[in-house]
């Protein structure tokens, strides 16, 4: 780890809303490439802190580099180098995908293959549809898709698979693996632990606006095995999951 | 931001409501008022000055309320009233000394401007020389008339009720594409997050409100044009310099709908949900629609409720887009109109870029 570059970087960071404090002083970094988890419960201050990273949000103290750029300062620079995918992703409902194409890529003013675009996420068959007609699945992947129009060197995916089917979501992971494979790091949200266990490199949990830890998945379990933690159902060698991926098959469908 | 225009745009051509709103809506209106005609019943006669005004006919038109006799205007300034169709008729009334005629001479001048009201003074002035006559035949022995008529029509385009209706009803759709259309559309971009994710793009704000406004006006210019277009060849509408006059039009239309939008915009800030748009939207839009003379002239209200209309901004863009269709005004003689659209217009921005809200 300590040869990785670090593109993001948080030092004590603060937010305080009127009478609450959604985060109280984390401080971490991201490495250039990883897969970067933010875990925890709702409410924990994960959306605040990814949404202050995106610079849509004014944080309260502290400070914030994005590949060496301060959020308080350079906030359209850092525009130009970010996709982001918010939690509940916002588009002109009635525009077929390639009209929306057409609009974020005059929004990032760069040119783009939209077939090949399209294609990254399998929705070239979908390109003529209207975004409303598109399933759960499919919006995600849209959104997905939309983030990497400009080419960023980060990614920020607020839950992208919340909602989805087990198909979905695994389709979804390697797309998000496929992101990373081109060199590009992603930061994530997720409430799911297998999740975060097969994509992130990293995760911190948050627990009320502070990291409770931040390690690799492997070592935050050895570590809670360490203190003598013994699960009270004996683990199986497959899990109900990997039954119902058996039995309805592991490709995706178009839902 | 022309990216933002584009999908926009697009967007509203994709809402058939929109379209259907700012299309068919005027356009119902233009065909139902058409057909009903401009049932005014009070003519205004303009009286020359110097005329006569001892003779039992003119009192009897003074005496009837359905008529309105202006006796305080020069021959020229009349003249060019009954050209616009303000004016039903002139009236000149001499005593003649010529004992071989009747000793009341009626001139009476209408034009095609206003052809209902015409024929209704030419009518009633006919019938009241006739009454004056008979009075005149019992009282006294002799058989020659007292008073005589003479009619003549000024040559004139007609002033057509479409003429009135359709620019009212251009101002109306504008207004209420202004107000309700902008104030859905922001609301609803903001619920909908998709303001949101264009904060996460490159793009600045302002482009963003200019973009979304870009493809309003856009649009409100392609459905103006179609408007006055249909009006101009099915309804027979009156645009005095043909083309020229439609491109004032335009930028008529174009101002107006800047103001309008400045509403929407202060109502998208206040308004928490969709289901608030409407009443509020509905406060701006409806006495519009009803006092500032986009289907009967304000002219018709009681004097108590002139200064109402006086005070709203459709009022003076109905009132210049037909001074400009019908008069062949240009912008610059209607500039007292603008500057009062203008002042609307700081006056809302104002309190527009107070109240609007991103989040």
């Amino acid at each position: 780890m300590a040869d990785k570059q670090i593109i993001i970087s948080v030092k004590n960071l603060v937010k305080q809303y009127d009478d609450f404090t959604a985060v109280k002083g984390i401080s971490f970094d991201v490495y250039e490439g990883e897969i970067f988890g933010l875990l925890g419960p709702n409410g924990a201050g994960k959306t605040t802190t990814l949404e202050i990273l995106e610079t849509l949000r004014e944080k309260s103290s502290g400070e914030v580099l994005i590949d060496g750029l301060n959020v308080d300062k350079d906030q359209n620079r850092i525009k130009n180098i970010i996709g982001v995918q918010l939690q509940a992703a916002g588009y002109y409902p009635s525009l077929t995908l390639l009209e929306l194409l057409d609009l974020f890529s005059g929004l990032y003013n760069v040119t783009i293959d939209k077939k090949h675009t399209l294609a990254m996420v399998g929705l070239e068959d979908k390109a003529k549809s209207k975004y409303k007609d598109l399933s759960g699945g499919q919006k995600q992947r849209f959104s997905l898709c939309t983030t990497l129009i400009n080419n960023p060197k980060i990614v920020f995916l607020d839950e992208p698979t919340t909602g989805l089917d087990p198909q979905s979501r695994r389709n979804l992971w390697e797309m998000i693996r496929q992101i990373r494979a081109k060199g590009t790091t992603v930061v994530i949200t997720t409430h799911y632990m297998d999740e975060a266990e097969e994509l992130c490199e990293r995760v911190a949990v948050m627990e009320n606006g502070e990291f409770v830890a931040l390690d690799s998945p492997d070592q935050l379990i050895d570590n809670l095995l360490a203190g003598g933690f013994v699960r009270k159902k004996e683990v199986k060698a497959a899990n109900l999951e990997d039954v119902f991926l058996a039995l309805t098959g592991k490709e995706w469908r178009d839902e | 931001m022309l990216a933002i225009t584009v999908a926009s745009l697009r967007s509203i051509f994709r809402n058939p409501s929109t379209v259907a709103f700012s299309f068919a809506f005027p356009l119902i209106f233009i065909v139902v008022f058409g057909f009903i005609g401009n049932r005014s019943i009070k003519v205004a006669v303009g009286v020359v000055p110097g005329s006569d005004t001892t003779s039992q006919v003119y009192n009897m038109l003074r005496s009837r309320p359905e008529i309105k006799l202006i006796t305080n205007e020069t021959n020229v300034a009349m003249l060019e009233l009954l050209e616009k169709g303000k004016l039903d008729g002139i009236l000149n009334i001499q005593k003649s000394s010529d004992t071989s005629k009747a000793p009341y001479q009626f001139a009476l001048q209408t034009s095609k401007a206003s052809a209902e009201g015409g024929a209704m003074i030419q009518m009633f002035m006919m019938h009241s020389v006739d009454q004056a006559n008979l009075a005149a035949a019992a009282s006294q022995t002799q058989l020659k008339p007292s008073a005589e008529l003479r009619s003549e029509e000024v040559s004139n385009h007609a002033y057509k009720s479409i003429d009135f209706i359709l620019p009212g009803m251009l101002g109306f759709s504008l207004l209420s594409m202004g107000v309700f259309g902008t104030a859905f559309v922001f609301l609803n971009l903001r619920n909908t997050l998709v303001i949101k994710r264009f904060f996460a793009t490159p793009i600045r704000k302002p482009y963003i409100v200019l973009g979304e406004a870009l493809s309003r006006v856009l649009f409100a210019l392609i459905s103006s044009s179609f408007i006055i277009i249909l009006g101009r060849f099915v309804f027979g509408f009156t645009l005095v310099h043909g083309l020229f006059t439609f491109f004032n039009m335009l930028v008529l239309t174009f101002i107006g709908l800047f103001v309008f939008m400045g509403f929407g915009f202060i109502i998208s800030g206040l308004a928490k949900t969709e289901s608030a748009v409407p009443p509020l939207a509905n406060l701006i839009t409806l006495p519009q629609f009803l006092l500032a003379g986009t289907f009967f002239p304000i002219s018709v209200f009681p004097t108590w409720l002139q200064p109402i209309p006086k005070m709203l901004p459709l009022t003076y863009l109905n009132d210049a887009m037909r001074k400009v269709a019908f008069e062949g005004l240009s912008l610059f003689q209607v500039w007292d109109d603008i500057l009062v659209l203008f002042i609307w217009g700081v006056v809302v921005y104002f309190f527009a870029t107070r109240l609007f809200k991103w989040e």
